[in-house]
């Protein structure tokens, strides 16, 4: 479905990414994993527009959008839940998921939203309220769910668990698994490489820009390397 | 008690231009970041066209009015695609530097064009007086009135209740974000300078009978536009609206009830006095904007 070719993109003088090659496969999850500073961001914006590499190709469903506007790759069907959640916090609940769905033309938007609320309950509870009073649990709900009102095909979610406790993790964990049932597929980048490993079907680990190791995600799980590198033993 | 009435009215009618203004420059600036210094000269520019076309053309005032705002429309569209969204990657200091050299670009043209000159303009609605139980109401005041609360009504339920507006507050807020949810942020901005030039040309056709039109004739109210959305705050929509009417009405009761001549000075002592208790403005939040 997607497929990043030798991708390399700067920021300025800055060589973020080196000759990416990743594919991401129809209805699978898959996951990025890597160090602070590795690539894994830069590589979800050059997949969605916001940085335009400097080599290489990116296609989705056979054509090239490396050289596409944001709003086109969105429109394309494949849209992003930010790192850090960046909902628009002077914007209600409901107006960051309207915005979610400001490139669809279908009447179905509302069908859309009662499955958001039904992924997230608290959403519903709290829509009339400022996004920015949310709790950064909730906050990144409301991410996710922006994302989804968009009825993406490809989902990219950059670090979906960051500062939450635990039991949410989970919670967003299971959705994900959910979101992956219902159809979409998703491009995960993640901290929690453990987690990520345990519901993703393939891996590719990043290392200041480059590819270093890829694979199943249930053999990269039991690797001794990465055992070592990215699970803590 | 009448002459209170009717200095609240002349106030308000006077007021209520400063609000269209100052709303202009808040759109601008909410979105982009930008503030059009050169807001003042481009309503001039528009208010000539409106006057050549009625004066010059003899077309009849309404159609001259809508002309003008026809070409407010084409003017702020490529004002923005020429002079500003090349610039997009500069920045915030050149791009208002950009907008300072505009009021070099569009004076000159305007001294150019259309001359030194200054032109006696008419009014909107030329009628008789009302006189209500010893008040004197003029009609055009009524209609200024009228115009700026439909322009304002319409413009909020716009940016509030639409998908353009919650569009526009989007990219005001976080515009990276904006694009990556599919926000045609481009758009955005060329919609807001259009939308923003068009207010300023009402407000400069308008002003045009009391002012005359000349180059020199936006000077008051883009500086007391300025103050309104500073007064009222630039981090809102509604703040600059209250700021222009607030400005406009003070302006005329104490020039009426304590001094003409200290006039000037009173109102403005009590705006920094303002500002100083609340350094955002009236509706003034503290302004988070992208870093
Ligand atoms: N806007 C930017 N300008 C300059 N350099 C940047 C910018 N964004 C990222 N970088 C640099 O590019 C490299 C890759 O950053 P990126 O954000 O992709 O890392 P990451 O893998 O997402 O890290 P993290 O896990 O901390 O989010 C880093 O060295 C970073 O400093
Ligand atoms: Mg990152």
């Amino acid at each position: 479905m997607l497929k990043l070719k030798d991708v390399s993109a700067f920021y300025g003088y800055i060589h973020a990414l080196k000759n990416i090659s990743i594919e991401v496969k129809e209805g699978t999850i898959v996951t990025l994993l890597g160090a602070n500073g590795a690539g894994k961001t830069s590589t979800l914006k050059t997949i969605s527009g916001m940085l335009k590499p400097k080599k290489g190709t990116i296609e989705f469903q056979g054509r090239d959008i490396s050289k596409k506007r944001p709003e086109d790759i969105v429109s394309l069907g494949i849209v992003q839940s930010p790192e850090g959640r960046q909902v628009f916090p002077e914007l209600t609940v409901l107006e960051n998921l309207k915005v979610g769905a400001y490139t669809r033309k279908d009447k179905n938007i509302k069908n859309t939203l009662i499955k958001i609320y039904d992924y997230f309950p608290i959403l519903k509870e709290r829509k009339n309220q400022m996004a920015g009073t949310l709790s950064g649990g909730e906050q990144q709900m409301l991410a996710i769910g922006r994302a989804l009102m968009a009825k993406p095909k490809l989902l990219l979610l950059d670090e979906p668990s960051l500062g939450l406790a635990p039991l949410i993790v989970n919670n967003i964990f299971k959705i994900i698994e959910e979101i992956k049932k219902e159809g979409t597929t998703i491009l995960l980048v993640e901290q929690n490489a453990y987690k990520a490993l345990a519901i993703a079907d393939y891996a590719y680990i990043l290392e200041t820009g480059k590819v270093v190791l890829q694979g199943n995600a249930k053999e990269l799980k039991s690797d001794s390397k990465v055992k070592s590198a990215y699970l803590g033993g | 008690m009448n002459m209170f009435f009717q200095s609240i009215m002349a106030g308000l009618e006077t007021g209520s231009l400063y609000a269209l203004a100052a709303l202009g420059l808040v759109l601008i600036f909410r979105t982009s970041d930008v503030i059009n210094f050169a807001q003042g000269e481009m309503a001039m520019f528009s208010a000539f066209i409106a006057f050549k076309l009625f004066d010059g053309m003899k077309l009849p005032y309404p159609l001259a009015f809508l002309g003008a705002i026809v070409f407010a429309i084409l003017f702020g569209f490529i004002v923005e695609r020429v002079f500003i969204r090349p610039a997009s990657k500069a920045s915030l200091v050149s791009k208002m530097i950009i907008t300072l050299g505009l009021i070099m670009i569009v004076g000159g043209l305007a001294n150019a064009l259309f001359g030194i000159d200054s032109h006696y303009f008419r009014k909107a609605i030329v009628a008789d007086n009302m006189n209500i139980k010893g008040v004197v109401i003029q009609p055009n005041a009524i209609f200024i009135i009228a115009i700026t609360f439909f322009i304002m009504a319409g413009l909020f339920y716009m940016i509030n209740k639409t998908k353009m507006g919650i569009a526009i507050r989007a990219t005001a807020q976080d515009e990276n974000t904006a694009k990556m949810m599919g926000i045609p942020v481009s758009k955005v901005y060329s919609m807001s300078w259009i939308i923003a030039t068009i207010l300023g040309a009402i407000a400069g056709i308008l002003i045009a009978p009391t002012t005359n039109v000349s180059t020199a004739m936006m000077g008051e109210v883009h500086l007391k536009s300025f103050i309104a959305a500073v007064l009222g705050g630039f981090g809102s929509f509604y703040g600059p609206v209250v700021g222009g009417l607030i400005i406009g009405v003070l302006d005329n009761l104490v020039g009426m009830y304590i001094s003409l001549t200290w006039k000037t000075v009173i109102v403005y002592g009590l705006l920094i006095l303002t500002l100083i208790i609340k350094p955002t403005g009236i509706f003034g939040k503290t302004h988070r904007k992208k870093v």
